[in-house]
């Protein structure tokens, strides 16, 4: 067979190798290696997920015993339960989910699996961090300061947050719109490194249809934030106007409109839940196949689906206003597309089924992870259809239905597959095997105390239970639900001690653990193919890809999986023609 | 089912709203129970077992890949039923408001519920409003309702009507419902309005027609006495 | 039909260099600009939005929108204009290594940019002088913030483009640096489309209505 070679394009290199070993300061806090980049985002959303861990426990306890002292904490005042929510909410999408999701894992894979050296920005990149630790310090000031955090909800919605004297705190909403205003920079430049990254730096051979599906489900949702977030960066800046200089974008008597920000927000809003869940799909994407020894099923389609997913998330933010005052007509086309939305993620969820059918299943920590996520998500994707629907909506707005909902969406998609990437991706990034029994226990855990927290919760907002009520007692419908919010609440405590196996876990791995192989789950990526963890620079030369990322039990195959860098002819010949039409065709 | 946890219906319209969120709630169990029930049934029965290996299906052919746009096609048809019954039943409570035997204008302010009824003539703004900490109404007739703000965003909401609507300043929207049963029901602020949003309960009183004109004679009486507040 | 095989003869790369050349034909850098500007088109195309909604709901801010000279509005405009165009001129004159060309219409382009920033200034301190703060009115407020952020946008550009003739001076600019002029220009052209949007917005449409 003959091989045609062709020489790359290379342009002159910049700056010649120093060859001193930098200083500590260079090699761990001012880095530009995507690889301690990412550790960076992973350490900011890890310690952000223990402060909103804290948060939630200081809301269950307020809603189990409603008026009381909380154990360990003390009296909580309705002005400080409503910062709680509203800072719950907040630190979770923005400084936990989006860091871990996107910054650490985005940035230790994308360059790894398209076997780049690093990303294309590197120094943008550091910035980029640097920006989300400076929002992150803030964001923390903001429960010291006089007046308390921010207490508006996690959706800041006006007028209750444009003017101070309505929520009894001023530098609270102040610092928190200066927080996320950061957020969205070090995002924004964040996703400038994605997309320019797998765009332009895949290594020769990796095509579009030879990328991890992680790395096109990172690249929509870097794609679909830079699209929708702008909106919202000036209806920030607005509402800040609003408080700091007195303009009255949004106060009606000065010509403004209360409604215009919720348009802005949820432009964005909706999105960015999408722009979480893609990359914790993208997680499972690569699980699956790896602990089913077969290759993720559909690829193709699910790479339609997910742009599809991303186009579709852009048309449906008026789903949060149903019943906001908006023009009713609208209310049945944005319900229209909502329903729709659907239909890609089903798909998604059945490629994800389909994959396990005739597999051969092991159950590793990594994939039982997988397999909770994917069946909890079961019921977070149902129960959007309730809320898609404009009529249900009218009696579940704004009650714990819709609670309970995004929490079996963002939860089992951001927790449950973020835990699956770090112990899949532990051994490559610190060179340690987590261990595996400390694993299952902290999966367990997890999964069982999840369901128990948030089960009650539909039942609470079916009974009409409004959310971010401090006393429920006040009400008499609400009285008789009040078990239903003790479960809760002992199972949130539960869920909440149940990370303490993955707390002692992940830093007791990292110098107890057992050195870690290369590749000890026998996967097919790139990330594979390098040392664990992978040297600075990554690969000593750019490898060649000859294959897609799922070639697992193919037949004729020595091994039950090929490296994407294995040749073709490495297989037997009948299976080389299968390949042959099918990357053919791109 | 749903309906089971719902407060008792005594709205006119809130059968259907029951209705949507039943139909809502049989679709998605049954997907529910098929997806879920596939997820068990695959993890158990394609564990690893020696000797047994997995087999390379790519899930790219036609014929395999109908295995998932054929169920997504029938959910796209149960979706669009959905979206069917419940754009029917949008346009019954959120459209052309019917004709109303009772208007009542409702203003939310942070924490309490103020209700003004117009004058003996029917109008408002005469000077003859009258005000009412909570909103009475005749049983079996169309009630309009006026809803506006005085400050932040509000929500009226009342279970056993299945009605919620936002109260935003700067706007007027109307609402309407038709009780179908005497009774007194908690009014419940549905939208995060500040630091007692919890606390921000109003009282609707069903009466019968003869009670509620007795009621509206009474009130009107005790305004006309100078000194009393509740006229305007 | 063989398989197409790439393999890579290039040299070893420094560990930190990231590898530059493209899949795409695309440069990077290039790219990555692009990238940018979609984010920024949304960002000021949010505000633009909500400018034309609010006025829409409000039936026109024409009274106070009298206030604002349309021809200190052109003036600025043109000189937008022509910094535009000298950034062209920088380009073509990198392109051709014409290097006191390039300082030339580098350094002009920073002057129109200040030019610019001067006569808003001039015409913020006219407005005040007048009364007309941001918080005169819905116009004011979309006005000051719309071309606040846009002066901000300049500022910036500014600051780029001085770096950039900074460099040609010392001569450190022609040791691979010139891919950078054409980047700076792509963001220069996009802030001058900004304001192209911005002056019939606030200077000319409500002078019709």
């Amino acid at each position: 067979m003959e091989a045609r070679l062709t020489v790359a394009r290379v342009e002159p290199a910049e700056h010649a190798e120093q060859g001193t070993q930098p200083g500590f300061l260079r090699k761990y806090v001012f880095s530009t290696d995507h690889k301690t980049i990412a550790k960076q985002y992973l350490a900011v959303g890890l310690l952000m997920s223990l402060v909103g861990g804290f948060t939630a426990y200081l809301i269950r306890a307020e809603l189990a015993w409603p008026g009381r002292p909380v154990a360990g904490w003390g009296f909580i005042a309705p002005g400080a339960y409503m910062a709680l929510v509203t800072m719950h909410g907040t630190i979770m999408v923005f400084f936990v989910a989006m860091p871990i999701l996107l910054g650490a894992f985005g940035n230790f894979l994308i360059p790894l699996m398209v076997g780049a050296k690093d990303m294309a920005f590197p120094r943008l990149n550091m910035i980029s961090v640097w920006i989300l630790v400076v929002a992150s310090v803030i964001l923390i000031a903001s429960f010291f300061v006089p007046g308390g955090a921010a207490s508006a909800g996690w959706t800041g919605y006006p007028p209750l947050s444009a003017v101070p004297s309505y929520t009894g705190g001023y530098w609270g909403i102040n610092l928190w719109l200066v927080a996320l205003a950061l957020e969205f920079a070090s995002f924004l430049i964040g996703g400038i490194n994605f997309l320019t990254t797998a765009i332009n730096l895949r290594a020769p051979g990796m095509t579009l249809w030879r990328m991890p599906l992680f790395v096109w489900l990172e690249i929509t949702a870097s794609a679909i934030f830079l699209l929708s977030v702008g909106p919202l960066v000036a209806g920030s800046v607005m509402l800040l106007a609003d408080r700091l200089v007195g303009t009255g974008f949004y106060n009606p008597a000065r010509g403004g409109d209360p409604l215009l920000w919720q348009h802005l927000f949820w432009f964005f809003g909706h999105p960015e839940v999408y722009v979480i869940a893609l990359p914790g799909f993208g997680i499972m994407q690569e699980i699956l196949p790896v602990f089913s020894r077969k290759p993720m099923f559909g690829y193709r389609t699910i790479v339609y689906s997910t742009i599809i997913a991303g186009f579709l998330s852009l048309v449906v933010w008026a789903h949060h206003m149903f019943v906001s005052g908006m023009d009713p007509r609208l209310a049945t086309p944005f319900s229209i597309m909502t329903i729709l939305i659907s239909i890609p993620f089903a798909i998604m969820v059945l490629a994800m089924i389909a994959t396990l059918w005739r597999g051969s299943i092991t159950f590793e920590t990594p994939m039982l992870f997988v397999l909770g996520a994917l069946s909890s998500f079961l019921i977070g994707g149902v129960t959007g259809i309730f809320l898609g629907s404009e009529t249900a909506d009218i009696y579940l707005h704004d009650s714990y239905f819709v609670v309970a909902h995004f929490h079996y969406t963002l939860f089992p998609i951001v927790f449950m597959g973020g835990f699956a990437g770090i112990y899949y991706w532990y051994p490559k990034m610190f060179g340690r095997m987590p261990s595996e029994i400390l694993g299952r226990i902290h999966f367990a855990l997890t999964f069982v105390f999840f369901n128990l927290v948030f089960i009650p919760l539909f039942l609470v907002g079916f009974a009409g239970g409004p959310r971010r009520i401090y006393y429920p007692f006040g009400y008499d419908f609400l009285k008789p639900l009040q078990p239903l919010h003790v479960i809760a609440t002992y199972a949130a405590v539960l869920l909440l001690i149940g990370q303490l196996p993955f707390i002692v876990n992940f830093f007791v791995s990292m110098v107890r653990g057992s050195k870690a192989a290369e590749n000890p789950w026998h996967a097919n990526t790139l990330e594979w193919t390098v040392a664990s963890p992978p040297p600075h620079g990554n690969f000593e030369r750019i490898p060649a890809v000859m294959r897609g990322p799922y070639d697992y039990s193919m037949p004729g195959m020595v091994d039950d999986w090929a490296a994407q860098t294995t040749s073709v002819q490495a297989t037997a010949d009948w299976a080389i023609s299968e390949l042959h039409t099918e990357t053919m065709k791109e | 089912m749903p309906a089971n946890w719902f407060p008792p219906n005594v709205s006119s319209y809130g059968g259907q709203i029951d209705w949507v969120i039943n139909l809502i709630f049989y679709f998605s169990a049954f997907w529910f129970v098929l997806f879920q029930g596939a997820l068990l049934y695959f993890v158990v029965r394609y564990r690893r077992k020696p000797g047994v290996n997995a087999q390379f299906i790519r899930g790219e052919s036609a014929r395999q890949i109908s295995w998932i746009l054929v169920p997504a096609l029938l959910i796209l048809v149960c979706d669009l039923g959905i979206d069917a019954a419940g754009a029917r039943a949008w346009e019954i409570v959120k459209g052309a408001i019917p004709r109303a035997a009772v208007t009542v204008h409702v203003t939310g302010s942070q924490f309490v519920w103020q209700f003004t009824y117009p004058g003996p003539d029917g109008r408002f703004g005469a000077g003859q409003d009258l005000k009412s900490d909570s909103l009475h109404v005749p049983v079996g007739k169309v009630v309009r309702l006026e809803l506006q703000s005085e400050d932040v965003i509000h929500d009226f909401f009342v279970p056993q009507l299945r009605l919620k609507q936002d109260l935003v300043p700067g706007r007027k929207i109307p609402a309407w419902f038709e009780a179908t049963k005497v009774g007194t029901y908690e009014i419940a602020c549905s939208q995060l309005c500040g630091p007692s949003h919890f606390n921000m309960r109003g009282e609707l009183v069903v009466q019968s027609e003869a009670d509620y004109s007795a009621w509206l004679k009474e009130q009107r009486a005790a305004a006309a006495t100078p000194g009393k507040p509740g006229n305007s | 039909m063989e398989a197409e095989l790439e393999l890579s003869l290039r040299p070893r790369t420094p560990a930190h260099q990231p590898v530059t050349d493209s899949l795409t034909e695309i440069p990077t850098g290039k790219l990555g600009l692009w990238v940018f500007l979609a984010g920024e088109i949304m960002i000021f195309g949010g505000m633009i939005a909500c400018f034309i909604l609010l006025r829409i709901a409000a039936g026109g801010w024409a009274s106070d929108a009298a206030h604002v000279d349309w021809q200190i509005g052109t003036l600025n405009t043109l000189v937008l204009l022509t910094s535009s165009l000298t950034m062209i001129l920088a380009l073509a004159a990198v392109r051709a290594d014409r290097r006191s060309a390039v300082k030339l219409y580098l350094g002009l382009t920073v002057a129109l940019g200040l030019l610019f920033l001067v006569v808003k200034g001039y015409e913020y301190a006219g407005h005040f002088a007048e009364g007309y703060t941001p918080l005169s009115g819905m116009f004011w407020s979309f006005y000051y913030l719309m071309t606040g952020l846009h002066a901000l946008h300049v500022t910036g550009g500014i600051v780029v483009n001085f770096v950039l003739l900074m460099m040609a001076i010392r001569g450190t600019l022609w040791e691979g640096g010139q891919g950078r002029v054409e980047f700076a220009g792509l963001y220069w052209h996009f802030v001058d489309v900004v304001w192209i949007f911005l002056f019939p917005l606030l200077y000319l449409s409500l002078k019709l209505t």
